[in-house]
């Protein structure tokens, strides 16, 4: 069976990378009693796909990934949901649960982009900031290099927004996340003039290809 | 010191720019934080290196466990910052602090350090450094925890004596509650008025007096050193009455439950794993092994204990590797029962078991056979000598045909790697003693070759022998480096083949080692001076720099070869002789005699040779009969 799960990151779990979390599902899903599937071949593993890599220090408040599972029977004693909650460590919230169909496609091909709040930790950094983003949405391209290999953070970003009023001090911003097509929250900080560590990011929702054609 | 909202707010801003910040910052599964003002003791148990390897130390979980349990009091945990995030901490003015509440080590009533070896010395002291904490025992007062440390580099506690106010000999799991109720009874006062000053200072005192009578607790500035002429010691006597002559160390007659609710690091740490000490102490009585001197008697679990242990620390944990430790499982009396059980419980669960120190038999591939569901990951064997007359010198006396039975056993059962471990530099050992490892090699690899051909691999580890303290061997002198170093040529010379992988340890770590577990009070001001001019990371072969001790060593007018390279007197008084594992001076020497005259000492299960352990816990023995200790029993007093 396969499971997709969606799930928030918070707490200190902000700084785990991508293959640690990994490691964590495996051990939460061991300690929920929810036996995985291996793969064959000489270093089996267990079959875990995280649809979006979460870049160490952001939060993420609906992450999402498929675990493979050897049939149980079907008739755990609780929901699935509330298994994995009570064997997650602090900062892992699960916000749901459910079996998909085995075939559908891998997680990561279907990530279309993704959704994120930037707060600003100094106090005040909200002034000035609607004008600053008008100012670059404004501007047809915006050239910038990743390692060393030049290329246009402008049609990356599908939707960029200030917060005002009781939401002064933040960004809402939806970036691309096809493959070879990313577009970073902290590229478009650096654009925006502020410097990464005075930021806190979440990632606040994955958006699938299917999200899109459905709509 | 900052507050852990002070701290957490710095934090947040230096994490991302260090590597792996998950080292820095808590929130692991299992561990425990409790509300710092509902408890009247705090204690902060501290691993001198990074938190990757410290956080499976095996000493901590149980004490922190053993801590936790205490409505009155609770334990955190510090690691050594990497030197990328300590710079980060220096230059933003955030203090150590522990991972689960934030709080400044400073905040503490105890810290507790776990020297479990020497190379972490100089960490320690860098961490009280950073912790804001004066780093002489001498220049702290009561605004400042108590510092101790435990662990089996303390059984020679002198290097270390003028850094920790108390040292705790042997284990720590019944002591480390009567030091907490000691600790409760001088609370601590937070002010800041100097006139106060020598009321509080003499608190302090009253307070470490408190502790040197805890037996197995030793408080070094109660006791005097006097030398003779030659710098040897003439003697060692304490200084107030409420010392004892001798610290004995403690021993726990009867090994209480396993912990099981291990704390599950959220990044990859060296040993990410359950581990079950199955088994405490060793009989076999090799004479280089200082483990096996200072953890006796031996005391076994029951196979239900573990089994029930291990599967309840699997699905706390989830780990996915079962450790059963001990000094040499072959020796565990049930150990087929145990392989067994443990077989049927966790099979196909994807769990790996590891079981090390395994005696040279095939029985043993029999073991193996039974846990392992894959021949990934080698399989490791220590003859520790290649010559017979070596063999008898070290009392392990394994004969090549077992050997290479074994190891045919191994290669044909499916493992492609085999690990040998050697021990270069023992007592009187000769070229040719070396050279019959090259040649043992061969043959090794030879009955590989016979059944897997091309596949077979040899991993040699050589390392180089220490006479360790309260050793057989602790008379002896560290060969020199060019002995050292014209060893190792040979082997790396001879042993070309290239399904043979050697490592060994360079000389200069070899040396640290030595000069470190074998030094005496004056070592203190070497350590003191080699870590103010910059050593740290002693263990990391890209940090440690043997100029610096050098001349650590030279700036206080000592000599490092006085320590490593001096066979010692028959009547010569060493630095650690007033810290006792019970094993009798004497009968370590008689067994250095027979050394000599190549006699082996067959394990003690068979036949007590009265090493001292039963006189000094004859009440414990007598209290826990039967099979449970390996000590024969004792008689009504």
């Amino acid at each position: 069976m396969r499971l997709r799960i969606t799930f928030a990151k918070t707490g200190s779990l902000r700084y785990i990378g991508h293959l640690d979390l990994h490691q964590v599902w495996e051990r939460t899903a061991r300690r929920a009693g929810l036996p995985l599937a291996y793969t064959q071949g000489f270093h089996p593993g267990p079959k875990i796909q995280i649809a979006a890599a979460l870049p160490l220090g952001f939060s993420g408040r609906a992450e999402v990934v498929d675990l493979w599972l050897n049939e149980t029977g079907g008739d755990e004693p609780r929901p699935y949901a509330d298994l994995l909650q009570s064997a997650a460590p602090p900062g892992l919230v699960i916000v749901r649960a459910e079996p998909v169909d085995e075939g559908a496609p891998a997680l990561q091909t279907q990530v279309a982009a993704a959704e994120y709040e930037v707060n600003l930790l100094e106090a005040g950094a909200g002034s000035g900031l609607e004008a600053k983003v008008a100012e670059l949405l404004a501007k047809p391209s915006l050239p910038r290099e990743r390692r060393g290999k030049p290329y246009d953070l402008r049609p990356l970003i599908l939707s960029l927004e200030a917060g005002t009023g009781e939401r002064s001090g933040t960004l809402q911003m939806v970036l691309s996340a096809r493959e070879g097509a990313t577009g970073r929250p902290e590229e478009v900080l650096a654009e925006l003039g502020i410097p990464f560590e005075n930021t806190r990011v979440e990632r606040t929702r994955l958006i699938f290809k299917n999200d899109i054609e459905s709509k | 010191m900052l507050s852990p909202a002070e701290i957490e707010t710095r934090l947040e801003r230096i994490l991302l720019s260090v590597q792996k910040p998950g080292r820095y910052v808590g929130g692991e599964l299992n561990s425990v934080t409790k509300d710092w003002d509902s408890v009247q003791t705090r204690a902060a148990f501290v691993f001198p290196d990074i938190y990757d390897i410290g956080i499976s130390n095996l000493g901590i979980q149980i004490l922190y466990s053993q801590v936790n349990q205490r409505p009155d009091a609770l334990a955190e945990r510090a690691y050594a910052p990497w030197t990328d995030m300590e710079a980060q901490m220096r230059e933003h003015g955030i203090p150590l602090y522990a991972l689960e509440s934030k709080h400044a080590l400073a905040d503490f009533d105890i810290l507790g350090f776990s020297l479990p070896y020497e190379t972490l010395y100089t960490n320690a002291l860098n961490l009280l450094d950073l912790a804001g904490i004066p780093v002489r025992a001498e220049e702290r007062d009561e605004r400042h925890p108590i510092v101790i440390a435990g662990g089996h580099a303390c059984f020679n506690p002198e290097p270390m004596h003028a850094f920790m106010d108390a040292f705790v000999i042997g284990e720590g799991e019944e002591v480390i509650h009567e030091i907490i109720n000691t600790v409760s009874k001088f609370p601590r006062e937070h002010v800041g008025k100097s006139e106060r000053a020598n009321v509080q200072t003499c608190k302090r005192v009253n307070l470490l007096k408190a502790l040197a009578q805890i037996p197995g607790v030793y408080v070094p500035r109660f006791y005097d050193v006097t030398y003779l002429d030659d710098g040897t010691i003439q003697t060692v006597t304490p200084n107030i009455p409420e010392a004892p002559q001798v610290v004995l160390k403690r021993m726990t007659a009867k090994l209480p439950p396993p912990p099981t609710r291990f704390i599950v690091p959220n990044i990859e740490a060296v040993h990410n794993r359950v581990a079950i000490e199955v088994m405490r102490g060793c009989t076999r009585g090799c004479r280089f092994c200082q483990a096996g001197m200072i953890t006796r008697p031996v005391r076994e679990r029951s196979v239900d204990e573990v089994v029930a242990a291990a599967e309840d620390a699997i699905r706390s944990t989830g780990f996915e590797e079962l450790a059963l430790l001990s000094l040499s499982s072959s020796d565990y009396t049930p150990i087929l029962e145990l392989v067994t059980a443990i077989g049927e419980k966790f099979a196909g669960r994807h769990l790996t078991v590891s079981l090390p120190s395994l005696r040279i038999e095939s029985v043993s591939v029999d073991l193996m056979e039974k846990i392992k569901d894959r021949r990934a990951g080698g399989f490791t064997l220590a003859p520790e000598a290649a010559s017979e007359r070596m063999r008898r010198i070290i009392n392990k006396f394994i004969p090549d045909d077992q050997i290479l039975a074994t190891a045919r056993e191994i290669y044909s059962r499916g493992w492609a790697t085999l690990k040998l471990y050697f021990m270069i530099g023992h007592p009187s050992e000769t070229l040719e003693d070396v050279q019959a490892i090259v040649g043992l090699c061969n043959r090794v690899l030879a009955e590989g070759r016979r059944t897997l051909g091309g596949k077979a691999k040899l991993n040699v580890g050589v390392s180089t022998f220490i006479p360790k303290p309260h050793t057989p061997f602790q008379w002896v002198a560290v060969e020199l480096p060019e002995q050292i170093k014209a060893k190792q040529d040979l082997l790396k010379r001879e042993l070309r083949d290239r399904s043979i992988k050697l490592t060994w340890t360079r000389p200069e770590d070899t040396l640290l080692e030595a000069w470190l577990a074998r030094g005496d009070r004056r070592t203190a001001d070497v350590i003191y001076a080699a870590w103010t001019n910059g050593a740290k990371f002693d263990a990391w072969r890209e940090h440690f720099r043997y100029a610096v001790w050098t001349s650590a060593f030279a700036a206080r007018d000592l000599d490092p070869a006085f320590y490593a390279h001096r066979p010692r007197r028959v009547d010569e008084v060493f630095p650690w002789d007033h810290i006792s594992d019970a094993v009798r001076k004497q009968y370590l020497f008689d067994d250095f005699r027979q050394s000599l005259e190549g006699e082996i000492r067959a394990d003690c299960r068979e036949d007590c040779y009265a090493c001292g352990i039963l006189p000094a816990f004859a009440a414990d023995r007598r209290a826990h009969p039967g099979n449970y200790w390996k000590c024969p029993e004792v008689k009504s007093p």
